[in-house]
């Protein structure tokens, strides 16, 4: 059984990829488009769920890509954490697929197929045994995000989308760089074979160190970090939702591995980790609470949180990867909810400004609600699956007598709140705004209406259009009735909300597979006799 | 230490290069940073006292380690590819190849002084090596901010004309105007606006 889901693994990268270049063939087949996405996704967390049950009780099942020898083959190798990874990388994208079928930003041509490859990547990310097809598989992986950022961009100005490329790829050249010096110092880049390697030989680790501090500006931990904030605000919700749960995650998981295998946790340089992740998450939380759009206080927030996934590897015990896994995983989930939520507004009511939304709760009461269920969970409240996560991670902290850290992560929980808060009043409370229902009418219109608008610096480019209006935003655009968020917008948000709930209430369950994966990363014998015998 | 030496040079004009606003320079770093880091990976190989890595020298000690060099193969194909989709981005969409979003960016300032003293738009190619940039050197940040806006109330002014131009209202029924003016001034005031308020300014987007 495990022999033959093993010789499986390569179909979780080829296949995505395949049906990804498949559905960009296909021109006018919508439909086809949207069944084949939604399908390979659901099939990829099928896989995901079958890989993170097989791997439950520590197995750890590898494979060599062309059944070439140990050491000179390609090796995918999954334990829990990365069975975990596939899992809720699945679930965000399936959330963040609806979500923008229901903005119709998925009737673009090459939305799916973007989408599917950008999880080809995500799944070869998540699954290599080496750090060379660790650079190879974010290649794969920024490619089709660039295409996602960059159709975005033909709205918004490429700016954006050229900063994100040229961050990513000065990143990409760093560590493939390091990736050179790795291979020059220790001979190899295969992770098993490297176990240890940096502990022992300065040398290495100085080839290591370049290595994470390349996955560190994908990560965007402070301060490196600036790009985040420029970029991801600047896309549609539905890509920023994806986008946060996937890039700047894998970033992170690449750390934890890259850090237990190569260092083996080398308790020399962990307090470089711990002054990282509390000036990450600082910051962040400062930032977000100085700024004036629902997005942009996400994204901000976002980097705070970065920090406090990055206190487990900092600590490097087994309670605390173990929290921090969990964090992790928790986030990725909360994260796209909020921008799902908030994302629905803003694809409502055409803005996500602070000051021009309000009397949401009013208004869109599900919404409402939905928000302030991830919000919540974010903050740290029980019964949400953050109260567990942020529980255990400040106790994993005492417990290592890290007692600053422990502080600092609970003072930005209360700078957390705050932002949290800003967001709540002035969109959810608070008087509606003049011209909301203008702005919204504008909006639709701008997005579904049939008319071409001229702007000076587009005058020479021909416009196309999203598609035609659905028969709710027909009913606003003739005046019928008011701007609503739509059913099929809030589905997404609220799905995502449930799986916070759920992982709350049941936490023991995702804290059991936690620690399993935690004990991969500070024992990994297992890992490395599967790959090398 | 040839090599050493290359890397060294590669990479500080890249940077250079990189520290530039302008999206073509930016190709051109990558361009360069590229090839440093292929040299980096070229050399891990220990390429100097060795032959073809597949020869019929049996002696595996006089062969080249075959490894780097099928990593500097794929980072040369990803590497390319990337290039290419730059160099696509850099003059796509806007009339300009800025990284700034900001009205007060100088090749927006170049393309606002362009349109004043024209009555057009500037092409996209103009716009990327801008006025007064001739072709035997770049001119330094000043250069360009000088031939390019002059004093701090030109610049308003250069502003304020594009804002004017975006609305024409002879030509739109009267409820446009409303709608128009509310996004001009968007995007003049809100440089970093949402994307919604931007995705109004702009157009409906491109079809791909």
């Amino acid at each position: 059984m495990n022999e033959m889901l093993s010789t499986l693994l390569p179909v979780l990268v080829v296949g995505p990829l395949f049906l990804g270049a498949f559905s960009a063939a296909l021109r006018r087949s919508q439909k086809i488009r949207h069944a084949i996405s939604l399908i390979t996704l659901l099939a990829m967390l099928a896989a995901a769920i079958l890989l993170v049950v097989t791997t439950a009780d520590g197995t750890v099942l590898a494979h060599q890509v062309g059944l070439w020898e140990a050491g000179v083959a390609i090796p995918l190798v999954v334990d829990t954490l990365s069975a975990l990874m596939l899992a809720f990388v699945a679930v965000l994208a399936l959330a963040s697929v609806l979500f923008a079928m229901a903005t119709h930003e998925a009737r673009a041509r090459f939305y799916h197929p973007f989408v599917l490859i950008l999880m080809a990547g995500v799944a070869g990310a998540a699954m290599t045994g080496d750090i060379f097809n660790l650079f190879v598989f974010i290649e794969v992986m920024l490619l089709p995000s660039y295409g996602l950022m960059a159709m975005m961009g033909a709205k918004l100005g490429a700016d954006s989308a050229r900063i994100f490329v040229t961050v990513n790829l000065m990143a990409s050249t760093l560590l493939l760089a390091g990736v050179g010096l790795v291979y020059a110092t220790a001979g190899t880049v295969n992770l098993a074979e490297l176990q240890g390697a940096a502990a022992e030989d300065p040398a290495i680790a100085i080839a290591g160190a370049v290595v994470l501090t390349a996955i560190s500006i994908k990560a965007a931990v402070v301060p490196v970090h600036g790009w985040l904030t420029r970029t991801y605000s600047m896309t549609s919700p539905a890509v920023t939702a994806l986008f946060s749960g996937i890039h700047t995650k894998i970033a992170v998981y690449a750390i934890y591995r890259i850090y237990a295998m190569l260092f083996d946790g080398d308790q020399r340089f962990l307090w470089v980790g711990l002054t990282i992740a509390a000036v990450t998450m600082v910051v962040g939380a400062l930032g977000a609470v100085g700024e004036n759009s629902t997005r942009s206080i996400l994204v901000f927030h976002m980097i705070s949180h970065i920090g406090y996934i990055m206190i487990g590897v900092g600590l490097f015990t087994t309670l605390g990867l173990t929290a921090a896994i969990f964090y992790l995983l928790h986030h990725m989930i909360v994260k796209a909810s909020l921008f799902l939520s908030t994302g629905a507004l803003e694809e409502t009511y055409g803005t996500a400004r602070l000051d021009r939304l309000g009397g949401m709760l009013r208004r869109e009461p599900l919404v409402a609600v939905i928000f302030m269920v991830a919000a919540l969970s974010l903050v740290g409240m029980p019964p949400f699956s953050g109260f567990v996560a942020k529980f255990s991670l400040i106790g994993a902290t005492f417990e290592a007598e890290q007692w600053i850290i422990g502080g600092v992560a609970v003072l930005v929980s209360l700078i957390s709140m705050v932002a949290m808060l800003k967001i709540w009043t002035s969109v959810f409370m608070g008087p509606e705004p003049e011209g909301l229902e203008r702005r919204a009418l504008t909006y639709q219109q701008a997005i579904h209406g049939k008319r071409y608008l001229r702007v000076e610096a587009q005058a020479e480019q021909p416009t196309l259009q999203i598609g035609p209006p659905t028969t709710g935003t027909a009913a606003v655009l003739s005046g019928e009735r008011h701007a609503r968020v739509t059913p099929k917008l809030i589905v997404p948000a609220a799905l995502l909300a449930v799986v916070t709930l759920g992982l709350g209430l049941g936490a023991e369950v995702l804290m059991q597979l936690a620690e399993q994966a935690a004990q991969g990363l500070m024992g990994p014998s297992d890992y490395v006799k599967a790959v090398i015998g | 230490m040839s090599i050493a030496l290359m890397v060294g040079i590669l990479t500080a004009a890249s940077v250079y290069l990189f520290m530039q606003r302008g999206m073509v320079r930016i190709v051109l770093g990558f361009v360069l940073i590229s090839h440093a880091a292929n040299l980096l990976l070229f050399s891990a190989g220990n390429v100097a006292f060795r032959g073809a890595p597949f020869s019929h020298v049996d002696d595996p000690a006089q062969r080249a380690d075959p490894l780097p060099q099928a990593f500097v193969l794929t980072a040369i194909v990803i590497a390319f590819a990337i290039s290419m989709f730059m160099v696509t981005l850099a003059i796509t969409t806007t009339t300009d190849d800025d990284t700034e979003a900001a009205p007060t960016a100088p090749a927006k300032l170049a393309a606002a002084a362009h349109l004043k003293r024209t009555g057009h738009h500037p092409t996209v190619a103009t716009a990327a090596v801008g006025p007064g940039d001739e072709p035997d050197g770049p001119p330094s940040d000043a250069e360009l901010l000088g031939t390019q806006a002059g004093t701090e109330e030109d610049v308003d002014a250069d502003v304020a004309t594009t804002a004017e131009e975006g609305r024409r209202p002879e030509e739109t029924p009267q409820e446009d105007v409303q709608d128009e003016g509310v996004r001009a001034e968007d995007a003049a005031k809100d440089p970093d606006g949402t994307w919604a308020a931007r995705g109004r300014a702009a157009d409906e987007g491109e079809d791909r």
